[in-house]
């Protein structure tokens, strides 16, 4: 593709590796050519880098492929998927996942980003519903301030939720940041 | 969560209006030197051709890239201090300090020379400048800059010999001049300070004259302010062979690398003998407002980007 079409994640392959485009500086001195500067994050999760282009260069956009997977378990640093249709299983690095390990319900379906074999990355919902397992005591007295406290749901993650949660509510996350949005069901 | 429309617009209305008063303050400061405001067309048959500016077209026509030629045609016609705010159009040109569709204010004086228009542009910015805190200190992304007169002007040869290490008016490497400048000489100005860049090669003279004594240099400057490339002056050509045989040059590369065939303006080079001595610049206006408003984006000092138009 060519350098002008790369956009903020784009996904490029540079010397056989992936990286998935941060961010792109344009600038284009007096009367000159465009020059991009390329901030790109290696998407096998080590390190990010910068890489300046001209106008008129070519970069290979990384040929990605989706494929609808369930998740099975996790099996020590590893969490094992099932292509829906083939039945294959891919185990998947935490590293990959980033914070999305925290939000995989066992049986859930998930949209997984495929580089030839490779997962690169899964899709999750915006919000996912999970159940509280363990939470602090609130404290008694109530304050204007909502009070919050730390609160462990069903996949063993760690979040801060408001007082008045208790073990067996649903809660809903929010699976980009990691924090809680609302009360979705009281438990019992 | 996306920003929707009215949030948008709600955001930038203390940008937009700021913008709004530099306008009117641009306006009462060319009106108060006798400088009279003209308009040009915004679609014509004919435009600079510029080896890098990619240009739309419109039924057979250019839509402007700049108001230059048009604006030199009146001055040859014997309007002597004119200037324009004009909506210019390049292809291709996105990012945080472009958009496609963009104002320019383009100023012309008979009789003067960059030297002449670097003064004006000085006395423009310091006299537009809004905000908070006294006019002639202002912030940038953090970045406290002295507006204080005269600003640092700097050779391009000896900007280049202190960031890069070697000479652009002794080597004719454009690829390696625009490359340079990006990622070495601009990083390298003085960040509290605007710097006004002098002297351009000869090869990137474009519709500037040589330097009287100095063929290797042309009369061309370029004003920038916190890492923002604001304007670009020169002390205008006006001899129309050597003018014919530049957009000749610029006209067989363009068809080489991009394979358009751009027509020679036929009718600005028949007015250019008739052109006098003269100097003119073009100022970034959407950049000047992201200056007074310490915007980090283009985006937010204009109601609709072309990905919002």
């Amino acid at each position: 593709m060519e350098i002008e079409d790369v956009r903020k994640n784009t996904k490029i392959v540079i010397d056989g590796v992936l990286y998935n485009i941060v961010d792109v500086d344009f600038t284009k001195p007096g009367k000159g050519r465009s020059i991009y500067r390329l901030r790109m994050e290696n998407m096998r999760g080590s390190g990010v880098i910068d890489r300046t282009f001209r106008s008129g260069e070519n970069v290979d956009e990384a040929r990605l492929d989706t494929q609808n997977e369930q998740y099975l378990y996790r099996e020590g640093d590893n969490y094992i998927f099932m292509d829906v249709k083939t039945y294959d299983q891919h185990p998947v690095p935490g590293d990959v996942l980033g914070i999305k390990k925290n939000f995989l319900k066992e049986g859930m379906e998930v949209v997984m980003l495929m580089y030839g074999d490779e997962p690169i990355d899964v899709t999750l919902p915006i919000t996912i519903d999970l159940k509280v397992i363990e939470t602090e005591l609130s404290t008694k007295t109530a304050t204007i301030t909502p009070q919050m406290k730390s609160s462990v749901v069903e996949t063993g993650y760690r979040v801060d939720t408001p007082s008045f949660i208790k073990v067996g509510d649903v809660i809903k996350i929010d699976t980009r940041s990691g924090n809680y949005v609302e009360r979705v069901s009281t438990g019992k | 969560m996306a920003e929707t429309e009215p949030e948008r617009l709600a955001r930038l209305q203390t940008n937009l209006r700021r913008r709004a008063v530099v306008h009117e303050r641009i306006r009462a400061f060319f009106k108060e030197r006798d400088f009279l405001e003209v308009e040009t067309p915004i679609r014509a048959a004919a435009i600079a051709p510029e080896e890098f500016i990619t240009p739309f077209t419109s039924e057979g026509r250019f839509l402007a890239a700049s108001p230059e030629l048009h604006m030199k045609r009146l001055l040859a016609a014997g309007y002597e201090r004119i200037f324009q705010f004009s909506r210019c159009f390049r292809k291709g040109e996105r990012g945080r300090r472009h958009n496609p569709e963009f104002t320019m204010l383009e100023w012309y004086r008979a009789g003067a020379d960059y030297h002449q228009i670097i003064r004006d542009i000085e006395e423009m910015i310091t006299a537009v400048a809004v905000g908070p805190g006294p006019k002639d200190e202002i912030k940038y992304q953090g970045q406290p800059i002295d507006l204080k007169l005269p600003w640092p002007r700097l050779t391009v040869k000896q900007a280049f010999l202190n960031a890069a290490g070697w000479d652009p008016l002794a080597t004719n490497d454009s690829l390696r001049f625009d490359t340079d400048f990006v990622t070495k000489v601009l990083p390298a100005f003085s960040p509290g300070r605007p710097t006004v860049l002098i002297d351009y090669p000869a090869w990137a003279a474009s519709l500037a004259r040589l330097k009287p004594g100095n063929p290797l240099a042309a009369e061309r400057a370029e004003v920038f302010i916190g890492g923002l490339e604001l304007a670009n002056a020169y002390s205008e050509l006006t001899d129309a062979n050597e003018q014919k045989q530049r957009f000749r040059e610029a006209i067989e590369k363009i068809e080489k690398e991009r394979g358009q065939t751009m027509p020679m303006p036929e009718k600005f080079l028949e007015a250019l003998p008739r052109l006098p001595q003269c100097g003119g610049v073009a100022l970034g206006v959407d950049r000047l407002v992201m200056l007074f408003c310490d915007a980090a984006s283009i985006d937010d000092v204009m109601a609709f980007t072309e990905d919002e138009a």
